[in-house]
């Protein structure tokens, strides 16, 4: 990878302030993705903001229904903690299904949304779960956080610090996986709070994306079979050497119904 | 511009003077010379280069050196003890003949290990799933998991006499 200067601050101040004064800087959480992009040259920051040293941005807490993950907090520490589990089980399984153990140590919900892949599995859980993300300067619904591919709502200098779940009576996140990388070629959060379904879609389009006919349907009857005839059309979903957008397309429908059947 | 670091690898105090680009990898193998931690792939992907960080296991070749300044690191020498007797984890594979060329073994004991720390009553089924990370291409994964489900039980009962 190309040289670059490193920074490690130890508070969201200082990290934005070298942020703001660095030629083209990136942040750094757990570099599971900014660091293979580096080697590949796909991206060469002037600077690198280390956000390791930020203990105020590691940590899970649970309040009732309310579950709030650091940014810097790791996929295996969302994946094995107990009040996640009992609460929002689905986001621990989630978080368990990414990447694999020595991923899980590393990588961070603060990266994954910030980075944006199409194939992530966080988003969907944001958007699903219908979550708020702060950052050190404001609260960003769900909805309008992922804007397109790798795209998001943060401005530059803007520092993801955490976020904020609401755990829903049930939720069920299903993914196919790809059995080489373990990203999602197509994952489905289903979640249902009181007689209001979400559907949220990760890995089948440029960002993830909701389905209006399938909450809608939900929301009447939570139930595999109301989701019959319902189908995602293809135009806008992503083709590569493995999946077809059609394929996609219909294991949408697919995962969404294994999702509802699991948890109806 | 240069970084002088410090961290503790297996037990010992290291420093060293490294560009923010060198790999945690690369400080292990070339500047403290300790080789047994492997590049496979250098993508995240294989596993040959795992070591533990802080107790927990992590890819050396997606980790900056500079990160791991002021860390605990423990590469596969940090494993058996002084006199030369093996880590539980390294006598069972042994025992299971749990490798065929060797290149993935330090990756594999190095996760084996940690998985034992996590879940030391792993059945089978979860090992094989703990163990995506780590790729072995001479397809010797039976010796591997038996090795970990073996090991695993006799770390948790030395741990529990400890």
């Amino acid at each position: 990878m190309k040289n670059f200067n490193y920074h490690r601050p130890s508070d969201a101040g200082a990290a934005s302030a070298l942020v703001s004064k660095s030629e083209e800087p990136r942040l750094l959480a757990g570099g599971m993705s900014l660091l293979p992009s580096m080697k590949l040259r796909l991206v060469a920051p002037s600077d690198i903001v280390d956000l390791g040293d930020i203990s105020a941005l590691k940590g899970i807490k649970v309040e009732g229904k309310e579950v709030y993950v650091g940014a810097m907090t790791c996929h295996a520490d969302v994946a094995a903690n107990a009040d996640v589990k009992r609460v929002l089980p689905a986001l621990a399984e989630l978080a368990d299904g990414i990447g694999d153990p020595a991923v899980r140590h590393r990588g961070t919900i603060g990266g994954s949304i910030a980075n944006a892949d199409p194939a992530a599995c966080y988003p969907s859980a944001v958007v699903g779960l219908d979550a708020t993300v702060e950052t050190n300067k404001r609260k960003i619904p769900a909805d309008q956080f992922f804007v397109g591919l790798f795209t998001t709502a943060l401005e530059p200098g803007e520092i993801v610090t955490g976020v904020r779940f609401k755990a829903p009576d049930k939720a069920k996140y299903m993914k196919l996986r790809h059995p080489a990388s373990g990203f999602a070629v197509v994952g489905v959060m289903i979640a249902k709070y009181g007689s209001n379904v979400r559907v949220a879609v990760t890995g089948a389009g440029p960002s993830v994306f909701r389905v209006p006919a399938m909450e809608k349907a939900l929301s009447a009857n939570f139930s595999a079979k109301a989701l019959d005839g319902i189908t995602i059309p293809d135009a806008d979903l992503m083709t590569d050497i493995h999946f077809s957008a059609e394929y996609r397309a219909n294991a949408v429908v697919v995962m969404a119904k294994r999702g509802v059947t699991a948890i109806a | 511009m240069r970084h002088e670091i410090k961290m503790t690898v297996n037990g010992k105090a290291v420093s060293g003077s490294v560009e923010p680009r060198t790999l945690l990898v690369q400080f292990i193998r070339e500047h403290l010379k300790l080789t047994g931690t492997h590049v496979g792939c250098d993508t995240t992907q294989c596993g040959c280069c795992v070591v533990h960080v802080d107790g927990k296991a992590m890819k050396s070749c997606t980790m900056l050196a500079v990160q791991a300044s002021g860390r605990t690191v423990t590469t596969i020498e940090g494993l058996a003890a002084a006199d030369g007797t093996l880590h539980p984890m390294q006598a069972a594979f042994q025992e299971h003949h749990g490798l065929q060329c060797g290149f993935c073994t330090p990756g594999m004991v190095m996760m084996g290990v940690d998985i034992a720390n996590r879940m030391p009553n792993a059945d089978e089924a979860t090992v094989r799933r703990q163990l995506e990370g780590n790729i072995c291409r001479c397809t010797g994964y039976q010796g591997i998991v038996e090795a970990i489900l073996d090991a695993a039980p006799k770390m948790a009962a030395a741990k529990a006499k400890a």
